[in-house]
């Protein structure tokens, strides 16, 4: 069956449908791992996302699902080159196509998804239509495109229950703004006892936990749709308990205290960008998927101080937080997919746990 | 942290002579990081024994010095240089080798030297089997199990603990012989006992067998401050037990999920940190197919032919990378050269799909078994890139240039499906052929995947391209048929043939329906970032990147076609001059385009041509590119065979041919036609004719007389080319070309016993320029690549040199050469005949370039152009002897292939040279054989058995032997004659006779040296056949030709141990 995908400034890409045959509208963007799809496809940091994948040649190992970040995939669409007939991995539960199927993802294959890249690139990230309607009505969609926001897709992503996994060693409080399942798994494997908070829950509930330590995760959307949220991370961040954030923990924290973030051109997405430790000079390969950043030049310099930069592009890649036992990377240690180079800051989280004990 | 401002003078080591596993991509990778250093204002001295690279220029190093890789030489060369670093992990294992052995020897230290890109220390955790065990074992990453073993008793005791199959590697022997995998007690007994009687100190060890692991390599990179990265990784096709540089290669890897893939990558990042490499690094692993466990092969702490393809594959410059990190820099210092925005702290994302196939030698050695192992037997390889895997693999199989343009050109339709089964057994050269024809025959894909243990992944892949053969032969050419057809790069010749139409036929389709090749960048990024100095890479159905660029260029555009594979006969040496060519047009203003697909080569680095095409050198693809670039010209003269059998598809392309005709280059290859060039300058040749059959042969044989050369026309390297004795020969010799494919006639000329000459010539015109004279030690019947060529020719008269001259420049206006002609003459009595003309470049040219400080290739490309030799700054003709001599010797890489037939003829068998270079011509001849690795007296004990018409000849070389100390052994008749005219000969029984015979000689490892002159045929179970290859496995010199043995004598004569060798900067020529 043929599918479309549609973009915003009117390009259209005549590719083979995959997966379910639904239509959806919403934010394109690209993710260059050559491997992980579906670690990427089930981050709940692409609600409201689809992706297209730079490598042409996806699911060649099919499903192996206790690969996924969670329970479901979250991306909105999947747009591939092409999509394996064949699922070879002695650990694979079945194709990937099948999986799309099961989980009523559509998507898109055998388009040239170097150009879409590049028209993402030249043109910054942008909203998109996924059908199989042939006689679509450009004129009537393109308004429609443009209107998208990904809006309010923390609520949607976070879980509605707390729960905790993992037992004894330090107490660790999560706050779930669409958290990956690795990042509870880094900490479970270090020991300790992580307990899951849903994104609404109130400042005052984790602090009479009391947690050794907390956690903010990643998520997904624009970070200052997150009012109420950060809200109640300016209360975590007033206690003296420390904090380790990640991606949309990182920008919550840092929007907590004043700061700012903004929109990327097309973000980063790819499991190849190197951050520098600002205070060793260290380079680390990273995992990557955010498309705001905060801004480093808002950042009040009383309040915390870059800890990470990206090579390439020089933006904030984490911070460290002035008289308080508070680090936020933009990045992700958790890795899945990608490197794990950076692990060792759950190490470091620890260790400033234990500091404080 | 910046660059470390002491090091001011860095003394770079190549990798010496091209022998097989350590070839052209040396050069890619130390011309890449001398051009790195001189970036960085560092004065680099360079020494590689190796005159056919482009790294012993003195453009890329500012002091060249082409002399032998050996200790001795390189304390020589410090002591004369006073570098104050040397960079040893450019050049391979030799050049690490060597580092190290100055290293430990405290020789550096002594001169305060120190050893940059690497550390003593670092070169022994990899390199030495036990050190390397044990560094894994601390870090805890797991190698096979494994034990060195100096008894059949204790290898038993072993292999029943770690469990069968076993892998076998003798030490000290060469290219794995006495090796082999056992898959049970018997078989261990019998290849273990044979082993420690091959090895040289009595050891063989003995290793759990990983065969059919998936083999995986990392390319990881480090600096000084401990940062690391991965370049990329890359999946063989081929599970472990063929060597990676044998296997089809795909990067990145396919059928690893992203934990698999993450695993290996830690390890390696685990690995390179432990053993503190400071540069690039290879880790192999063997990953088990179905389960997380894995175990580390090999580490590699240099650049290596796997950097080389990961540099190519991704555009990630490793050895430039490397060589910066060398200095000081940091990884994040470093700007990517293609982005010019990110830097070398950088994972490359690939964005496209990568296969590299080996280009094997087999059909130069018949006699030779196919099988591939742990030995690396290929000679060059191929790399295509496309975004389906099913496309590269196509175009890589059509890259080889081996007859073969899709998975049915190897035959196997023959055989029942039972008896596929069995085929696909067979691990060689032809196993994916094999593999498509099983599915061709209905075998499923588990099955074909359970035999072969190739990923079924693969095999699925492979079956894609099947069902397309099917389609097309079935099904209307639909358009969507013939879209997905040229998806996965079926060529139009072969949807031709499948369908029934004609070439023609299907390119008027695909213009009809609008199926054209398009061009996409390989930029390190996927995309991410706009690239400034990317290559191409053709794909159907996309949009086109580079038609844009190539519009908006104004300049004049000049497409320069490459070489390919390298291979016996075609090496790198066509890669120097296509490297050159590219610059002098460069220089002339011009804008240039290369076409090539060898991953090996400094034509396929980034920033050679303005522009890179990295594809097939076939008519269809080089036409795709004609119609996106508009070439105002292309040139084919530097590209060896390869480009110029191009020539006349380039002609109906509209592509004007620069330099020389595609007529008159006609004129010179065709016999008739070149038979009335002679008559019309009046030059003489070798009696001979042009014969299509063998009984035609036989019949211009018995007219000519025997013996006679019988060889086909159009090849390069004597393929095919055999002196025949009698008719039986003939009919024999005939059969075997027609084996080789070929449309062209057969030519059988009169033999001629004489001196061998060639020359290299530049003609603008009105004018030619001779570099100089080059004269071959062996005497005709010998393959020029094969003989020891000196220059200038010491032993002809003056009078023949005047000949040489004048019939040279008669033969290049006769021709109407434009660029480069070479002629190869015999001197016979005084005489001068001519006995072959190519209008193009040759093997020879890079070094007669440097010895006589010429620089042949930009002078023909100006000539080409239009300039005149007068207006270059040369007189016309024959130019004056540079003052020294300069001897190319050649380097065979034998022991690399099993049962191949190592005595010399006319066909090509040598895989690379070396020099010898001297103002006197002993120390030249000493120098030349020193570099080829021989090195001798020794033991001073020589076996010597010739055939009855080499006897007489015998007596003066078993003379000069003895008084040179040696001990004579020779084989009956041979020790009679010997004995007979006055020398001292210990008779030695044959291999069938008795022991103590000559087999147990040769294994008491004693010996220097075999002289065995063969009698002719190519029954291989004859005993010199089993003697000579005896010889080359237990690594003793074996020499088949008696003029070589006259060579080598007269170097040993002269040597003097003590001597100080004369060591020539050759920039300063």
């Amino acid at each position: 069956m043929k599918a479309f995908l549609i973009l915003e400034d009117g390009t259209v890409f005549n590719g083979i449908s995959i997966g379910a045959k639904k239509e959806i509208i919403s934010e394109i963007v690209f993710n260059t791992s050559m491997t992980g799809y579906l670690e990427i496809l089930t981050d709940p940091s692409y609600a409201g996302q689809a992706v297209c994948m730079t490598y042409p040649l996806i699911g060649n190992y099919g499903i192996c699902l206790d690969d996924a970040e969670s329970k479901r995939p979250w991306a909105e669409g999947f747009i591939v080159r092409e999509i394996s007939g064949t699922d070879s991995n002695f650990r694979s539960e079945g194709g990937i196509e099948d999986y799309l199927i099961k989980h009523d993802i559509p998507g898109i294959a055998g388009i040239d998804t170097r150009a879409l890249t590049k028209i993402l690139r030249e043109k910054g990230t942008m909203n998109g239509m996924i059908t199989t309607d042939e006689k679509y009505d450009l004129p009537a969609i393109l308004p429609r495109l443009k209107e998208y926001t990904t809006g309010r897709v923390v609520e949607k992503v976070s879980c509605k229950e707390k729960y905790t996994v993992g037992k004894g060693g330090f107490k660790i409080a999560l706050l779930d703004v669409g958290a990956k399942k690795d990042i509870a798994l880094n900490l479970v494997k270090r020991g300790c006892e992580v307990t899951v908070y849903p994104c609404d829950t109130a400042a005052e509930e984790i602090i009479s936990a009391k947690p050794d330590g907390i956690m903010l995760s990643n998520g997904p959307g624009d970070p200052k749709e997150c009012k109420e949220i950060i809200k109640e991370i300016k209360k975590l961040y007033d206690t003296d308990i420390p904090i380790f954030a990640i991606c949309l923990g990182h920008q919550l924290m840092a929007l907590a205290v004043g700061g700012d973030t903004k929109k990327m051109k097309y973000g980063h997405r790819g499991a190849n960008h190197p951050v520098k430790d600002l205070k060793t000079g260290r380079v680390y390969i990273s995992s990557q998927n955010h498309g705001y950043v905060v801004d480093g030049e808002k950042m009040p310099e009383d309040i915390a101080k870059p800890l990470f930069k990206n090579v390439n592009d020089g933006t904030v890649e984490g911070m460290e937080y002035k008289n308080k036992k508070i680090f936020t990377v933009q990045f992700h240690p958790e890795a899945c997919p990608g490197p794990g180079d950076t692990a060792f800051l759950f190490d470091r989280f620890l260790e400033m746990i234990k500091g404080g004990h | 942290m910046p660059r470390l401002k002491d090091i001011k003078k860095v003394l770079v080591i190549g990798s010496g002579p091209i022998v097989i596993g350590q070839a052209a991509e040396f050069d890619y990778a130390g011309t890449q990081g001398c051009r790195a250093l001189k970036e960085e204002g560092v004065e680099v001295v360079l020494i590689n024994s190796n005159p056919a690279t482009i790294m012993t220029d003195k453009d890329i190093a500012d002091k060249v010095y082409i002399e032998p890789l050996t200790a001795k030489v390189l304390e020589e060369l410090i002591i004369k240089e006073k570098p104050d670093s040397i960079l040893p992990t450019l050049g391979g294992q030799a050049g690490l080798n060597l580092g190290m052995e100055l290293a430990e020897s405290g020789f550096l230290k002594e001169h305060g030297v120190r050893l940059i890109g690497t550390t003593a220390e670092t070169i022994k955790k990899a390199e030495d089997r036990l050190e390397f065990k044990q560094t894994m074992e601390k870090i805890g990453e797991p190698v096979a199990p494994s034990l060195v073993v100096e008894s059949v008793e204790d290898g038993i005791r072993f292999a029943r603990r770690i469990g069968y199959p076993v892998v076998l590697r003798p030490a000290y022997t060469l290219g794995g012989s006495g090796g082999g995998i056992a898959n049970d007690e018997g078989q261990l007994r019998e290849i273990l006992s044979n082993g420690l009687r091959l090895s040289r100190v009595g050891q063989v060890l003995v290793e759990r067998s990983i065969a059919g692991f998936k083999e995986i390599e990392y390319e990881v990179m480090r600096d000084g401050a401990g940062n690391v990265i991965t370049v990329c990784n890359m999946e063989n096709l081929d599970p472990v037990g063929v060597h990676t540089g044998d296997s089809i290669v795909v990067a990145p890897s396919q059928t690893l999920s992203d934990k698999e893939y993450q695993m290996l990558r830690s390890s390696a990042l685990n690995i390179i940190e432990e053993l503190k490499i400071t540069g690039g690094c290879n880790v192999q692993f063997a990953l088990h197919p179905k389960s997380f466990e894995y175990c580390v092969i090999e580490v590699n702490p240099r650049v290596s032919r796997s950097s080389a393809l990961a540099s190519k594959a991704t555009g990630y410059p490793i050895a430039k990378v490397a060589a910066k990190i060398a200095l000081g820099y940091t990884l994040d210092e470093i700007k990517n050269a293609i982005t010019q925005k990110t830097y070398a702290s950088f994972e490359p994302a690939l964005d496209y799909c990568v296969v590299k196939i080996p280009r094997l030698p087999f059909d130069k050695f018949i006699t030779a078994k196919r099988t591939l192992t742990t030995q690396m037997k290929a000679t060059g390889e191929v790399m295509s890139i496309c975004n389906n895997f099913e496309g590269a693999l196509m175009k890589a199989v059509r890259s080889l240039e081996q007859n073969v343009d899709s998975l049915l050109s190897v035959d196997f339709s023959k055989y029942s499906a039972q008896e596929m089964l069995l085929k696909l057994e067979t691990v060689d050269d032809r196993r994916i052929y094999a593999v498509a024809e099983a599915i061709r025959k209905g075998i499923d894909i588990g099955t074909i995947a359970q035999i072969t243990k190739i990923d079924r992944w693969f095999i699925d892949k492979i079956a894609v391209l099947v069902n397309i053969e099917k389609r097309l032969r079935e099904e209307e050419l639909s358009k969507e048929l013939l879209r997905e057809a040229k998806r996965v790069e079926f060529p139009d010749n072969v949807i031709a043939s499948l369908t029934g139409r004609s070439k023609d036929e299907i390119k008027k389709l695909r213009d009809k329906y609008g199926i054209n090749a398009a061009f996409k960048m390989v930029d390190t990024c996927a995309a991410e970032f706009a690239a400034t100095t990317p290559y191409f890479y053709s794909v159907y159905g996309g949009e086109d990147e580079s038609g844009e660029l190539a519009a908006a260029e104004k300049k004049k555009k000049v497409l320069v076609l490459g070489s390919g594979p390298i291979r016996i006969g075609q090496g790198i040496e066509f890669d120097y001059c296509c490297v050159h060519a590219t610059w002098a047009f460069k220089k002339a203003g011009y804008e240039t385009v290369i076409i090539n697909n060898n991953p090996e080569t400094v034509s396929t680095d980034f920033d050679i041509a303005d522009k890179l095409y990295f594809e097939p050198l076939t008519e269809e693809d080089v036409e795709n590119i004609v119609n996106i670039e508009h070439p105002d010209g292309a040139v084919v003269q530097f590209g060896g065979q390869t480009a110029i059998k191009l020539t006349q598809a380039l002609m109906k392309m509209g592509v004007p041919i620069l330099g020389t005709s595609a007529e008159n280059v006609d004129r010179a290859e065709d016999r008739e036609l070149f038979d009335e060039v002679l008559a019309g300058t009046g030059i003489k040749r070798p009696a001979g004719h042009t014969v299509f059959t063998a009984e035609e042969a036989v019949k211009a044989a018995n007219d000519l007389g025997y013996p006679v050369l019988v060889r086909p026309s159009y090849v390069l390297g004597g393929q095919g080319m055999r002196i025949a004795f009698n008719d039986d020969e003939i009919n024999e010799f005939i059969g075997i070309i027609n084996r080789i494919a070929q449309d062209h006639p057969i030519l059988v000329d009169k033999y001629m016993m004489g001196k061998e000459i060639e020359v290299d010539a530049i003609c603008d015109g009105r004018d030619i320029l001779i570099p100089g004279i080059m004269e071959h030690i062996e005497r005709a019947g010998i393959h020029s690549g094969d003989s020891i060529s000196i220059y200038p020719a010491p032993t002809i008269s003056e009078k023949a040199k005047e000949s040489i001259a004048d019939y040279t420049e008669r033969l290049a206006k006769a021709l109407n050469v434009r660029g480069m002609i070479n002629i190869q003459y015999i001197v016979m009595d005084d005489e001068v005949y001519c006995i072959e003309v190519n209008p193009r470049s040759s093997r020879t040219v890079p070094y007669i370039s440097k010895v006589t400080g010429i620089p042949i290739v930009e002078l023909a490309a100006r000539a080409i152009i239009g300039e005149e030799i007068r207006n270059m700054g040369y007189e016309p003709g024959l130019q004056k002897n540079a003052g020294h001599y300069a001897i190319k010797m050649p380097v065979f890489s034998f022991e690399k292939i099993s049962d191949a037939e190592t005595s010399l003829g006319p066909e090509m068998k040598s895989t690379g040279e070396c020099l010898g270079i001297s103002t006197d011509l002993n120390e030249a001849l000493y120098k030349a054989f020193l570099g080829a690795g021989i090195s001798l007296p020794k033991y001073k004990q020589v076996i010597i058995t010739v055939k009855d018409s080499d006897k007489p000849e015998i007596v003066n070389i078993g003379r000069r032997f003895e008084k040179l100390g040696y001990k004579i052994y020779a084989t009956l008749s041979t020790a009679r004659f010997l004995n007979n005219n006055g020398v001292n000969a210990l008779k030695i029984n044959n291999i069938h006779q008795e022991s103590p015979n000559i087999m147990d000689l040769i294994l008491g490892h004693k010996i220097d040296l075999v002289v065995d002159t063969p009698t002719q045929g190519f029954n291989k179970n004859r005993d010199g056949f089993i003697i000579r290859r005896l010889s080359i496995e237990t690594g003793i010199t074996c020499l088949t030709a008696l003029d070589t043995v006259n060579a080598l004598l007269t170097s040993m004569e002269n040597e003097d141990a003590q001597r100080q060798l004369e060591l020539i900067n050759i920039a300063e020529l």
